[in-house]
């Protein structure tokens, strides 16, 4: 189990784990029995059907190459996807969201 | 001899498409068709042939007529959800520019948004001021309207549909936002617009069809060419259109509002424009491909006008997704969409092939010499090397940090440029970094507490872009080099306020 990211004030905390996925289930619910809301990060970025028009301004941008054409249709492969939020701000139709930020 | 003859008429394929036997394909179908069947055989075969694009088009707008108020007002000033809307034309008459920033959510909500939601059918908060005249006497108006309760909604466009367009990277080394979206440092990627294959004006490049009163394909409305559109430049193949048509007809399907991250709102089209295969000469001009229609990839990296073009590149490249540049493999993607263009393309296919829209004789061609001359200033404006100093000091980067601040006391600057032998600029060093040094106790060689990273000027740049540099970065001076990256002057922010007391 990798800590990807923590962040923990007075009033609340949050943290992002990378956990195997035959895993998942089990680490879900061991932290929801403590209390703990899990929020699985399968899909980090979220495409908007309605907004996206297939343009493809997202694909150069991307550090991960997370979004590719097959024949001319976007197409996310959100696995890659590390948040850094480039193709948020990049979206000309602001289609995409992060799950957490 | 090679003669050109028509072979067909428009009134030929009119009948056709009235009574439903037309052919009809899409652009990006007749290049294999020409090639396989030759354009004296695909004339034959095929009709008409359909074309397609669908990207942002910052020119333009519509003009709306709210209908007279009682009493009645003649509008000053009026928003649109908060969006300036133009009122210098008759009452109740309004010009919406797609590019207008809202007043409360800015850049993220603009004109084109308030097309995009007429056209959705939602509702629109109007505030109107008005002139307060015997005839209409009413000073200030606040109203809820639709699309359907206004009397006439007509997108009028005055630059559409550019045959093509430079493509866009970015030598500098910061990310720049851009109309061309996200150009990442050091050339990181390259932005293109247009559809290539499906470009109308590239499937007509002598604009040997396509004039004023082309029936055209707006948004999923039956629109017109009014005429040739601003900055048209046929010569140089970057031919556009002014383009009218009914907003009340179109579909969000085919209209988009859009915005570019620091740059502002802007509005996707769709836009079609069926091309009848009279004769061989249009044949051979629709079986256009991706890879006949180059365009330069421009360095936005450079703020000038006349920014430098790096290299020429295909469509067929850019649709590639890489692309090679200064020996480095840069990924490419695009601003339009292929995708809608194909499909502005079929459902404009579809309707002529159901008989739902004929073909129009132009009533006068466009002009194929056009005009996309640069701005004439009358006011000239001063570039660095008029108000820099030419007497700066520099210093190489082995002497001790007490010798540094002793010249900075006796000269005029509390920046020491660093040069290497050559007199190239390597560093920067300034009064602050000196204390820094000094409180820190450790007095050491200039090298180590210098700035690398430097900005600097050119001598013929001007004032507004070094203003531009010190602002963005918080800094107060910088270096001028020339060509060879040598320091021959300092420009500082006391020159620039200077400049402006001056101005008062």
């Amino acid at each position: 189990m990798n800590i990807e990211r923590a962040s923990i004030d007075a009033v609340s905390g949050e943290i992002v784990l990378e956990v195997p996925s035959e895993k998942c289930t089990e680490v879900k619910e061991a932290f929801e029995r403590r209390g703990v809301r899990v929020v699985p990060l399968e899909i980090p970025v979220i495409r908007d059907e309605n907004e996206c028009v297939h343009c493809g301004a997202c694909i150069s941008i991307c550090p991960t190459a997370t979004f590719r054409f097959e024949d001319w249709l976007l197409v996310a492969d959100s696995g890659k996807c590390i948040q850094c939020g480039a193709c948020v701000v990049g979206c000309p139709q602001r289609a995409l969201k992060l799950v957490l930020k | 001899m090679d003669l050109v003859v028509q072979e067909k008429s428009l009134s030929e394929i009119n009948e056709r498409i009235r009574d439903g036997s037309a052919r009809v394909v899409t652009a990006e179908e007749m290049p294999d068709l020409v090639q396989e069947l030759g354009p004296a055989g695909a004339v034959r075969e095929v009709d008409v042939v359909t074309t397609g694009t669908f990207g942002a088009m910052c020119s333009s707008g519509v003009f709306l007529n709210l209908g007279h108020s009682d009493p009645p007002i003649k509008i000053l000033r009026a928003l649109l959800n908060k969006v300036e809307a133009y009122g210098g034309v008759a009452a109740v008459d309004l010009f919406l520019g797609a590019t207008q920033p809202s007043q409360d959510r800015g850049i993220e909500y603009g004109g084109a948004h308030v097309i995009e939601d007429l056209v959705a059918g939602k509702q629109i908060d109007v505030e109107a001021e008005g002139a307060g005249t015997d005839c209409y006497p009413q000073m200030e108006l606040e109203t809820a309207l639709r699309l359907d309760d206004l009397n006439q909604a007509t997108m009028v466009n005055p630059r559409n549909a550019y045959q093509r367009y430079n493509a866009a990277t970015n030598s500098s080394d910061r990310t720049l936002h851009t109309y061309m979206g996200t150009l990442l440092p050091r050339c990181g990627n390259i932005h293109y617009s247009g559809a290539g294959v499906l470009s109308p004006l590239s499937n007509d490049p002598n604009l040997d069809y396509i004039g004023v009163g082309t029936r055209i394909f707006l948004a999923g409305a039956k629109g017109y060419v009014i005429g040739s559109g601003t900055q048209h430049n046929p010569q140089n193949n970057f031919s556009t259109l002014m383009v009218t048509g009914d907003l009340k007809k179109m579909s969000t399907r085919f209209l988009r509002a859009a915005t570019f991250h620091k740059y502002g709102p802007s509005l996707y089209l769709g836009i079609g424009i069926p091309i009848p295969v009279l004769n061989e000469t249009v044949a051979r001009n629709t079986a256009v491909r991706d890879r006949d229609i180059t365009v330069p990839v421009v360095d936005y990296g450079i703020p000038r006008r006349d920014r430098p073009s790096l290299k020429i590149v295909s469509y067929e490249d850019l649709k590639s997704g890489l692309i090679e540049l200064n020996g480095k493999e840069t990924p490419t993607s695009s601003l339009s969409s292929f995708h809608v263009a194909r499909e502005v393309a079929k459902s404009l296919a579809e309707q002529i092939e159901k008989g739902e829209f004929l073909l129009s004789q132009a009533v006068e061609p466009l002009s194929r010499i056009g005009s996309s001359r640069p701005m004439k200033q009358t006011k000239e404006s001063p570039n660095v090397g008029d108000v820099m100093s030419c007497d700066v000091v520099t210093v190489r980067e082995d002497i001790q940090v007490e010798k540094a601040a002793k010249l900075i006391v006796s000269g005029s600057f509390d920046h020491l440029p660093v040069v290497s032998k050559d007199g190239r600029l390597m560093g920067i060093i300034t009064a602050w970094d000196i204390s820094k040094a000094v409180a820190s106790g450790k007095i050491a060689k200039i090298s180590e507490i210098m700035t690398r990273r430097v900005y600097s000027a050119m001598l013929d740049e001007p004032i507004e872009l070094a203003a531009r540099t010190l602002d963005m970065h918080s800094i107060s001076a910088l270096p001028v080099v020339d060509r060879d990256n040598k320091v021959i002057g300092m420009i500082t922010s006391n020159h620039l306020s200077r400049l402006l007391a001056r101005r008062r």
